[in-house]
């Protein structure tokens, strides 16, 4: 499987609008600038349709940065 | 023009890079400001944001200003300080079917439903004149859009008390008060919604989870449908449509083919597609919209096509008429300098991709809609587009000649007819009777090979059979082609007759069953009938050969007044006579002949 840390690196970069943007899992919407909470159902909308998941209702609010959100996506897209 | 953002449109994409794509267009060109507040009973900030992008691409600046969540009320009539201050020329009052306080319940007595709609609707109109009075500004008000689900089926629509009906009624309600002030332009987000449909457009969760009613998709097309509205409400409406001919306004390549032959008109579902498009620009014409021609064609031939007869588009429609072989950048710019009108009045229709793509990047500023290569969806990639949209027909936009038509035309539908010939004559039929013509052989060969119902002898030709008949002096042939108060019917009725001294056989007698119970056969019969007499026929011979389907015409000749001469047995086959001496006067009433 590819990393998904890589899959979501354009995603980030594009939402985001910086191509020099560099994510790791410890990266969440108080260390990134312009992580606002627009931009987060954006990239939410935009992993959902980029790597074919979708996310239920609660599954996120329980998250605290990319890495939790790597976590989720692989739980998913293994089962 | 970013052509991303022109329907059809990715949201997906546009949401990915709206940031970029903002940054991105704001860097260009000279701009309308627009200072726009939206009052929103949802979050709006995902539509709001592709607002922005649509209304960068139509040259207009959006600065927002946006309300608390679901405060749209309240800010409105009481709380207007922030408002105020930010001075709006437009406010939107971005509310949906989501918004709506009190639906009726299914045990409502009809007062209490009446109460519900006079409620809901008070409640806007209060918005609107608080808004319209304080601020002086322009209201947007949308409509709305159908729910994503409804509790009782089908009657939901049936049922006063069903949120489907409800929902009409408050549409047609906040219309009507709508029309009546100018400042109050509604914005019809039920059609918006209803292109994508429901099942597109609504998202329960993001509802639950961030307060936004829609979809992606669906945000994307409540902001393109709401920047159509603001784009006519600046005068950003486009004034002309620029066409290309071959395989745009007709089948074929008239250069190639001849004019005869270009497939145009009722007679094939491709020559239907083309005729529905001319009607489609013929109705932007009415409504003043500049239609103009920009072909790779000799002049003399392109214009050619406009005298088909079939050719609802006729020379004097088009407002410019430019066919070469330059590039057809340089004839665009040609045009609109001829016109007096920017480029970015210009919407330009071509089924060429390849075309399509030079002018986009030669002349940016001129829309070229993603059309395709299939013309029976020309039309609503026009429309989807939204580049003609008015918010009133008021003024001399109105072609009122053609409204006071329609409104004829509704009455006469609703009127009752006493008897059957009354309405024949409502029909108000006009035929075009005559012998066979080059351009309608192959709708003649066509109509014989398929024709099974009203089919005398059911009779099979070739293309060249036909035409070799059509010049064979020992035949009378007649097609009909019959127009109504309703359109164009096209080439439906053919008639083979062969001569043998002074009789003629009607070796073909047939008619499209759209027509059927319209007399058109007795119209055929009178125009035939002073042919042959004409001819020096003195007798009609008239043959029914039986099919498992042509029934319906057994009695065909007895009706018309022929005598019966012979009968088989079984009644697979009769043979019909009419003596002409005697049998000669007209028997049509209802159908007015036009002579070309």
């Amino acid at each position: 499987m590819t990393d998904i840390l890589e899959r979501l690196q354009p995603i980030f970069r594009d939402v985001l609008d910086d191509q020099n943007l560099i994510i790791t899992r410890a990266s969440n919407a108080r260390n990134v600038e312009g992580w606002d909470s627009l931009a987060h159902i954006n990239l939410i909308a935009s992993i959902e349709q980029d790597l074919g998941v979708r996310f239920a209702l609660g599954e996120l609010q329980d998250l605290q940065n990319v890495g939790d959100m790597i976590d989720l996506i692989e739980r998913k897209l293994q089962t | 023009m970013r052509q991303e953002l022109l329907y059809p449109f990715d949201a997906a994409h546009l949401l990915r890079h709206r940031r970029r794509l903002r940054r991105e267009l704001l860097e260009g060109g000279s701009w309308i400001d627009v200072r726009l507040a939206v009052l929103a009973g949802s979050t709006a900030q995902e539509v709001v944001d592709l607002l922005e992008l649509f209304l960068l691409n139509d040259g207009i600046r959006p600065v927002f200003y946006q309300s608390e969540y679901n405060r749209y009320y309240e800010e409105a009539l009481f709380d207007s300080a922030r408002l105020e201050e930010f001075q709006p020329d437009v406010v939107c009052i971005h509310t949906s079917s989501v918004n709506v306080l009190r639906y009726p319940r299914l045990t409502d007595s009809a007062d209490e439903i009446e109460r519900c709609l006079d409620s809901e609707v008070t409640r806007y109109e209060s918005i609107w004149n608080a808004l319209t009075t304080r601020l002086g500004c322009q209201v947007i008000q949308n409509n709305f859009e159908l729910p994503a689900s409804r509790g009782t089926g089908s009657l939901d629509g049936a049922s006063p008390a069903g949120r489907t009906h409800f929902l009409g009624r408050l549409n047609l309600e906040l219309a009507r008060r709508a029309q009546a002030d100018r400042r109050i332009v509604l914005h019809d987000l039920a059609s918006a919604a209803a292109i994508p449909g429901l099942d597109h457009w609504s998202d329960p969760a993001r509802w639950f989870s961030y307060k936004i009613p829609t979809t992606p998709a669906g945000s994307a097309m409540w902001a393109h449908s709401l920047a159509n509205v603001i784009r006519a409400l600046y005068g950003r409406t486009r004034k002309c449509l620029v066409l290309d001919l071959d395989n745009t306004l007709w089948g074929g390549v008239i250069g190639d083919d001849g004019a005869d032959r270009i497939r145009i008109g009722r007679e094939t579902a491709e020559g239907e597609a083309y005729t529905a498009f001319q009607e489609y620009c013929l109705e932007l014409r009415q409504r003043g919209i500049l239609l103009a021609v920009c072909s790779k064609n000799d002049e003399a031939i392109a214009r050619e096509g406009f005298s088909h007869p079939a050719s609802v588009l006729r020379i004097h429609h088009l407002a410019a008429f430019v066919a070469n072989w330059n590039p057809k950048s340089e004839n665009i710019a040609r045009i609109a300098d001829a016109l007096n009108i920017g480029l970015d009045s210009m919407v330009f229709v071509d089924d060429n991709p390849a075309e399509r793509a030079i002018v986009r990047a030669q002349l940016p500023a001129v829309a070229v809609p993603e059309v395709g290569e299939d013309v029976s969806r020309f039309p609503m990639m026009l429309d989807r587009g939204g580049y003609f949209d008015v918010i009133s027909l008021s003024g001399d936009d109105v072609n009122r000649n053609a409204q006071y038509a329609a409104n004829e035309e509704r009455s006469a539908l609703s009127a009752m007819y006493a008897d059957y010939g009354q309405y024949l004559a409502a029909l108000k039929m006009r035929a075009e009777i005559a012998p066979f013509r080059d351009v309608f052989l192959e709708r003649i060969t066509q109509l014989a090979n398929k024709t099974n119902q009203f089919n005398l002898t059911t009779r099979r030709y070739t293309v060249s059979e036909i035409a070799q008949i059509a010049s064979d002096p020992a035949y009378i042939t007649l097609y009909g082609r019959l127009e109504d108060r309703f359109g164009d019917n096209g080439l439906v009725s053919v008639i083979i007759g062969r001569r043998e001294q002074a009789v003629l056989h009607l070796d073909l007698w047939l008619m499209s069953c759209r027509v059927i119970q319209r007399e058109m056969e007795l119209a055929m019969l009178d125009e035939l009938i002073e042919r042959a007499r004409a001819a020096g026929i003195e007798t009609l011979a008239g043959y029914y050969l039986r099919t498992p389907k042509n029934n319906m015409v057994a009695d065909h000749y007895l009706k018309l007044g022929f005598d019966c001469v012979s009968r088989a047995e079984d009644g697979s086959r009769s043979e019909w006579r009419l003596d002409l001496k005697t049998n000669s006067a007209p028997r049509n009433i209802y159908i007015a002949r036009i002579t070309e």
